[in-house]
């Protein structure tokens, strides 16, 4: 403290209280709005399960939260038609997966070569509009002619899915690379390959990153579509089945396991861009 | 043109009779610079002025061979510009540092890129930062850094593969007036110590008088050497007095009526 007294109001123990009770506040708003979520949550299952036991709502066509959630239950207890819930939950995931990887990492490595020639990129920028545009879910009933019912397809469709979004992302990050910094890494002595992977790749990644995330979800219903189309395992099927069977239950019971897969997908996918992104300001 | 060659050993840096013409993006043939001839002698500090657009970037990308002269010569050490020569060294208006490396690794990058292995690399970079007193911060992203001390680690990473010829584009401008200041004081510091020449390009009048032996004055497009001022402030310099001495206002009241006539014209 310095001679000049501070006022009472600025004290050490009245700024201590202050920020306890600011703190205070912040904790209440956080809850606030964790218990208004779930009273949202609780008013829609709610007032779907009331209207549809009401018979408001048919529940033979829009089911309702209790005969989906004894569907699960049902599955994982004794199996689907086609077999134990995981099993199919895993033969989905294993062509989402798979596709996804084939995609992203070709799109990646076509983005970034297609990226770096100015005269490929001016040719081919045009079509990566025209082919981005076009509904590549139609495609899947080629691959299941072609490929058959086997996991094939599905891989296939999944990859076309993810590959465009991916490549059109890393096409344009490599392209948004600063050019001051290109010159500067070229002036401190970096070979055209030092160049690209010292400055051009890590500067695209966060566009890569982002692309990744959309991609992901790409990829589960380029899978899920493919088993609707034709197939003798997984989600897509266990929907296509229970459409067939004017099972509406049974079409939002898949919907929530997949749901539940793609959250999952989706967690691990932020933690693996915080992992890679830690340089970037956090407020992005 | 070989017969001269024995004459100007000394210069680092000539222009001799040069012209450019650019063209521009949209197909339009401009000259940028106009029968430009200048020599910066071995260890001195040129600045270069002049009015906006008339190609003071221009020369510098000349001697980084990034543009070829359309008429004339441009010649670094002696020997005709081909490609960029490790021996000189370039700090940008703009923030180049990379937002993806720590302040050791960007300080670290042209040893490097080099071939130099990481570990001399990385002691190399500490002695670096320590010189322009980022002692702390080696770990530090750039985006946790000020403006001024960002700049810092671009004079490190220029400053660590010991340029012979130092280009700088309106490194400062971007920076408030008292950071300014002492960026200007430790360039001067961190020049001192390595008898290499520097190209250094402002719209500033008083940064350059103040930082510069030579101080070339250029015309509005398209660009060509209207005069030289010499600068006879004695040295080692402080920038917070040299403003204050008496040849200083009277160099710096010249060079502005030099100037003025070149901004009207636009």
């Amino acid at each position: 403290m310095t001679d000049i007294a501070m006022p009472a109001a600025l004290s050490d123990e009245a700024l201590a209280r202050e920020s306890e009770i600011a703190q205070g506040r912040i904790r209440a708003h956080r809850r606030n709005i964790i218990g208004l979520r779930l009273a949202v949550l609780v008013i829609v299952l709610g007032g779907w399960e009331i209207a549809a036991r009401q018979k408001w709502i048919d529940p033979f066509f829009y089911s309702m939260p209790s005969m989906i959630w004894d569907q699960i239950v049902e599955w994982v207890r004794d199996g689907t038609s086609q077999g134990p819930l995981w099993k199919q939950v895993l033969v989905t995931l294993e062509e989402t997966v798979i596709g996804f990887l084939i995609g992203s990492v070709a799109g990646v490595i076509c983005g970034i070569l297609l990226g770096r020639n100015k005269l490929l990129s001016e040719i081919f920028s045009i079509y990566i509009q025209i082919a981005n545009s076009i509904p590549r879910v139609v495609l899947g009933s080629i691959f299941v002619i072609a490929l058959g019912l086997g996991m094939a397809s599905k891989v296939a469709l999944a990859v076309v899915m993810v590959f465009f979004v991916v490549f059109g992302n890393a096409f344009q990050g490599v392209r948004e690379a600063d050019k001051y910094m290109i010159a500067n890494a070229q002036i401190l002595g970096a070979s055209p390959r030092q160049l690209t992977t010292a400055v051009v790749i890590p500067s695209a990644m966060s566009w890569i990153l982002a692309s990744l995330h959309v991609s992901f979800g790409f990829a589960l219903v380029g899978a899920v579509v493919g088993e609707f189309l034709g197939a003798k395992e997984g989600i897509g099927l266990l929907i296509a089945t229970a459409q067939g069977a004017f099972n509406a239950s049974g079409v939002f019971a898949a919907m929530i396991v997949l749901a539940a897969v793609a959250l999952l997908a989706d967690f691990l996918l932020t933690s693996l861009e915080k992992r890679l992104l830690k340089w970037r300001p956090a407020a992005f | 043109m070989s017969g001269t060659g024995k004459k100007d050993e000394g210069s680092a840096i000539e222009f001799r009779g040069v012209s450019l013409r650019f063209i521009s993006a949209d197909g339009n043939a401009t000259v940028a610079l106009r029968n430009f001839s200048m020599a910066v002698a071995r260890g001195e500090f040129v600045a270069i002025v002049g009015p906006t657009g008339c190609g003071k970037s221009t020369t510098l990308n000349m001697i980084t061979g990034l543009l070829k002269p359309t008429v004339g010569e441009v010649r670094v050490m002696g020997q005709p510009v081909t490609g960029i020569d490790p021996r000189i060294g370039f700090v940008f208006q703009a923030d180049a540092v990379f937002p993806w490396r720590s302040v050791r690794d960007n300080v670290a990058a042209g040893p490097m890129f080099r071939g130099q292995p990481k570990k001399q690399a990385h002691e190399l970079a500490d002695e670096w930062i320590q010189r322009v007193g980022l002692n702390k911060f080696g770990d530090h992203y750039p985006h946790q850094l000020s403006g001024g001390m960002r700049k810092r680690v671009a004079l490190a990473q220029t400053f660590i593969n010991n340029p012979e010829i130092l280009l700088m584009d309106e490194p400062f401008s971007a920076l408030d007036m008292q950071t300014r200041t002492l960026m200007q004081d430790e360039l001067l510091q961190l020049w001192a110590g390595t008898g290499g020449s520097v190209v250094f390009i402002t719209h500033d009048l008083e940064e350059a008088i103040a930082l510069a032996d030579r101080v070339f004055v250029l015309s509005a497009r398209p660009g060509t050497l209207k005069r030289v001022y010499e600068i006879d402030l004695p040295r080692p310099r402080v920038m917070s007095e040299v403003r204050y001495e008496p040849g200083f206002i009277e160099l710096s009241k010249h060079i502005w009526n030099d100037l003025r006539e070149e901004v009207a014209i636009h």
